[in-house]
């Protein structure tokens, strides 16, 4: 049962000799085996080539390589660029391209020896909160499989809160790392942005997109964004500056004396679930415990970041979705000349909520609208950003829910795309302002669904909420909760639930 | 009708920058190599790849814009330019919309032979497109060119008529050949321009409405479209019409423009900030830098060649006209200080050789070393006629000058008794001229110098012959 296990604790076994890499792949491919079929985190699983890449691992660990990652397996989200393998973003127009490049992170990855083992599913273009507008499968909660895993990153979370992974990557553009990791009980951290090199991330949002990890415990992601961060010549937003050691800082000290963390009165909104709201005001109780000092702070202007990330985020999509025309890659239908080949191959190759959102970004960029909205949407981004930036001054980070509600049901929202998009309400101003923050479990719901804990950091202060998290998940056992598979068969009547 | 009324012109023209690399991505900027094999994902527009500027084009954009008299923008930005076609693997472009690398400027042109001052708006960085090509049945596209580093320089509607825009091209090409920015070959598509025109009748202020003419690469196109451009709007003004904004193409077989787009069907490029880029930040040192590099140009060295080298203002135009003979002309000047001499050579003997042969002077055998000995040879040791013959020989086949006149006898004769022989036998021979001397033409002695030159064969020392037939005649 490896494939339960944490990064540190397998990279100390790994060490020790008390498993090999090969083992690990071999328990997470069991459990992929077993579960899969339920949850349908993966889109597509590199069974050969992980098998192959552990047996190196486990060579070069015996020929004396060490390191945090080395021989252990994560998961892809599917709109990250891994040389040689399909990059489906799940949508359909990129059905058979194959991508001819490693994103910098994935680069990052091999180097530190991790093993790529699949790649797992998302919302269409990362264009969701459910993952329910993937093209190519369907992605079910793993604590209860008529539940959605949340979105973008659902396959992400999703694989780790069933152990069908170590750890994964995702990217967070409105929330799309913290939001599924709360519904579904790991740990997200969205870095700061320039903190993780874009470069190879398919973009949505290029001035929102980040890539961060989704893991079983906040050290785990502390070990994992420090072999992803880093200046890269070949993404020119990325930050050149010396970086901690986020893993190794990381200590048994669970106190936060001395700390300040901020609490916004604005991010308890009306219509919040109170058993979210308790479980939130209950996790700041506990880090006042743990000798914290709580202050409140305010963000007023939050309440824009939906507007205002609506008319960013699709305005950018709209641009940088153009290139997907059927002309050089991917699906093309043809057509007597080019308008009509790209009109064609774009109406059948894009699902409906990533058209929705091309045209809405079209029409705010266009000739007679943009002061009106893409022009005024920047400067309540800037808003949204100094807000943060006084708040800052008071703080050293800032506590508050991740989602106004645990997991809903699939089908659900997904008639209305507006209700859906409100829920972004608590997670949006971060990347509008390009703060970090990081997606903690701090409870469960009457029925049994996870709740999240969100901790907002100031710019590439990844460092302060890394520790206030491990404080936090260090004397609390949320984290270590998982959900149950009746039996570990391909069964699609089985429903995981809570111990 | 140019009682009545006045052409504004303005133009957009692109120049391709000569940067070892293209403007976003690392891969080689070559002309004629295979097609699509210097492409990447960036320059292909992959999902995920990233564009990372390319420094050497700023600093080319950068002395363009000092060479030309614009302001450098210490902060510009990078936009997105939407529109979907095949030649553009984005979908959109990146350019410079509302905050370009260069502001103002002025070029001075000489326009049949008066000086005018033409002013710019800007000049911008962005990334070329793909060529498309058509066959039957087709559309290829070689994406080589995508991506390459091209700057856009546009001037204000301040032109009046095809040669002002036609002396404009001539100028921008040789201030940008000299300034080392681009070669400006615009067979191979590194120069284009877009032609904006408008009249107005005279002495109104606010501009008629333009027409543009887009992607022109041949002056003379560009001559013959705006002169057509201009007759056509003034006829339809004349005749109770209205002239409708719109993008029109030129016809060269037919000497005519025709609509390729009115103004309804105009795109909208829904213009934003560029997220994939920093803006470009470029410091008062770096800019002070870049001037104390700038290369001299042509007005600047046909002033120096007047000034200080002392040529006629004719010479220092002829020899500017064309940046490789200026240079070579400079290069000889390193070696002596027969200033004019070479002037003349350059424009007299070398340049019918050029002519006669076909051949560029940088491809002929003749150094800028070689041309300066004969220059100093031409001083004493060889006649005139002798260096001509000597710059022929040199020109085909190359050579030392100095070795080539003792090897082929070119040495111009000043020895007294060989002298003497020849102004003895002239003075027999041409007892006429002789008479006439001494009646009192002093230009007779010419017949007598001509007569021993020709039995010297050219390599009698003229001053020498016409001192010793003096004293003889006078004596």
């Amino acid at each position: 049962m490896l494939n339960t296990k944490t990064i540190s604790e397998l990279s100390a076994m790994l060490e020790q000799g008390d498993c090999t890499s090969v083992e690990i792949v071999t328990d997470v491919l069991a459990a992929i085996d077993a579960r899969d079929g339920q949850v349908g985190a993966y889109l597509t699983i590199d069974r050969d080539s992980a098998l192959a890449a552990a047996k190196e691992a486990d060579e070069k660990r015996a020929a004396g390589s060490k390191g945090d990652l080395l021989g252990v397996p994560i998961a892809i989200k599917d709109l990250l660029n891994v040389k040689g393998q399909p990059c489906t973003c799940a949508s359909k127009i990129l059905d058979g391209y194959t991508a001819p490049y490693d994103a910098t992170v994935i680069a990052k990855l091999r180097e530190a020896g991790a093993i790529l083992l699949g790649r797992v599913n998302m919302d269409e273009f990362a264009m969701g909160s459910s993952t329910e507008s993937s093209a190519l499968g369907k992605t079910t909660n793993p604590w209860n499989a008529d539940r959605v895993p949340g979105g973008s990153s659902g396959g992400s979370a999703a694989c780790v809160a069933a152990d069908e992974a170590v750890a994964a990557l995702g990217s967070d553009t409105g929330g799309s790392i913290r939001q599924p990791a709360a519904f579904c009980g790991c740990v997200g951290l969205k870095p700061t942005y320039g903190m993780v090199s874009r470069y190879g991330l398919t973009a949505f949002a290029s001035s929102l997109d980040q890539i961060g990890p989704l893991t079983k415990t906040v050290k785990d992601s502390a070990i994992l964004l420090e072999a992803i961060a880093g200046h890269d010549e070949k993404d020119s937003t990325s930050i050149n500056t010396d970086l901690p050691m986020f893993g190794k800082n990381l200590t048994d000290d669970h106190g936060l004396a001395g700390m300040k963390l901020g609490l916004p009165k604005e991010y308890f909104v009306d219509g919040m679930d109170p058993e979210v709201e308790k479980a939130v005001r209950d996790a700041v109780e506990h880090c006042k415990n743990l000798g914290a000092e709580i202050v409140d702070v305010s963000l007023p202007n939050s309440k824009y970041a939906i507007a205002v990330y609506y008319i960013i985020a699709t305005a950018e999509a709209s641009a940088n979705l153009a290139r997907f025309d059927g002309i050089r890659y991917g699906m093309r239908l043809d057509g007597k000349n080019p308008i009509e080949l790209y009109g064609k191959t774009r109406a059948a190759g894009f699902g409906p909520e990533v058209k929705r959102r091309i045209i809405l970004g079209t029409y705010v960029l266009s000739s007679g609208y943009y002061d009106a909205y893409y022009l005024r949407a920047q400067k309540v981004r800037t808003l949204i950003r100094n807000d943060f930036i006084d708040a800052f001054k008071q703080c050293d980070a800032i506590l508050a829910p991740v989602t106004p509600t645990p997991a809903y049901k699939i089908g659900e929202k997904s008639d209305d795309p507006l209700k859906m998009y409100l829920d972004d309400i608590l997670t949006t101003p971060v990347n509008l302002a390009g703060n970090c923050g990081l997606s903690v479990p701090c409870g469960f719901s009457s029925d049994g669904l996870p709740i999240g804990l969100q901790i907002i950091g100031d710019f590439f202060q990844e460092a302060s909420i890394l520790k206030v998290g491990h404080a936090y998940e260090q004397t609390t056992d949320w984290h270590r909760q998982r959900p149950v598979f009746k039996n570990l068969t391909n069964s699609s009547d089985v429903t995981g639930q809570r111990v | 009708m140019t009682m009545k009324y006045e052409a504004c012109i303005g133009l957009e023209t692109h120049v391709m920058q000569k940067t070892r690399t293209k403007m976003f991505c690392g891969c080689k900027h070559e002309y004629g190599a295979e097609p699509n094999t210097n492409v990447c994902p960036v320059c292909l527009g992959y999902p995920g790849a990233m564009p990372v500027m390319n420094a050497k084009a700023i600093e080319l954009i950068c002395k363009a814009g000092l060479l030309l008299g614009c302001e450098i923008n210490p902060h510009s930005k990078w936009d997105r330019k939407n529109y979907f076609y095949p030649d553009m693997a984005k979908n959109y472009q990146i350019t410079q919309a509302d905050e370009p690398i260069c502001i103002g400027g002025e070029v001075p042109v000489e326009v049949n032979g008066e000086m005018k001052t033409f002013t710019l708006e800007r000049i911008h960085q962005e990334e070329n497109a793909a060529k498309n090509t058509h066959v039957s049945g087709a559309s290829l596209i070689d994406y080589n060119r995508a991506g390459t580093a091209l700057m856009e320089i546009v001037s204000n509607p301040c032109m009046h008529s095809a040669d002002d825009a036609f002396a404009y091209i001539h100028t921008i090409k040789l201030i940008m050949e000299y300034g080392g920015i681009s070669n400006c070959d615009m067979e191979k598509g590194q120069m284009r321009s877009d032609v904006n025109i408008s009249v107005r009748p005279v002495g109104q202020e606010k501009l008629g409405e333009k027409v543009e003419i887009k992607n022109m690469n041949s002056p003379s196109f560009i001559v013959e479209a705006i002169n057509y451009e201009v007759g056509r709007q003034i006829e339809l003004i004349e005749s109770g019409g209205e002239v409708v904004q719109e993008t029109r193409g030129y016809d060269p077989d037919r000497g005519e423009t025709f609509t390729q787009r009115t103004k309804e069907n105009a795109h909208d490029y829904r213009y934003f900030p560029e997220p994939d880029l920093m803006p470009v930040e470029v410091s008062a040192e770096q800019i002070s830098k870049w001037k104390s590099e700038l290369p001299e140009l042509p007005v600047q060295r046909r002033e120096r060649y007047v000034e200080t080298l002392g040529l006629p203002e004719y010479d220092a135009k002829i020899l500017t006209a064309e940046k490789a003979t200026s240079d070579f002309f400079d290069a000889a000047c390193e070696k002596t200080k027969q200033y004019k001499l070479l002037s003349n050579y350059l424009m007299g003997k070398v340049a019918s050789l050029v002519t006669e042969t076909g051949i560029a002077l940088v491809d002929s055998k003749l150094t800028a070393n070689a041309l300066a000995q004969v220059a100093d040879l031409a001083g004493g040791a060889i006649s005139s006629t002798a260096a001509n013959d000597l710059i022929e020989i040199l020109f085909n086949e190359g050579g030392d000058p100095k070795a080539l006149v003792e090897e082929k006898g070119m040495a111009q004769v000043s020895d007294d008794s060989a002298l003497e022989q020849w102004a003895d036998e002239a003075i027999a021979g041409n007892a006429k001229a002789v008479a006439d001397y001494k009646a009192g033409n002093g230009a007779s002695i010419n017949a007598l110098m001509g007569s021993v030159m020709k039995a010297s064969r050219g390599k009698a020392n003229p001053p020498a012959v016409i001192a010793m037939l003096k004293q003889k005649l006078d004596g």
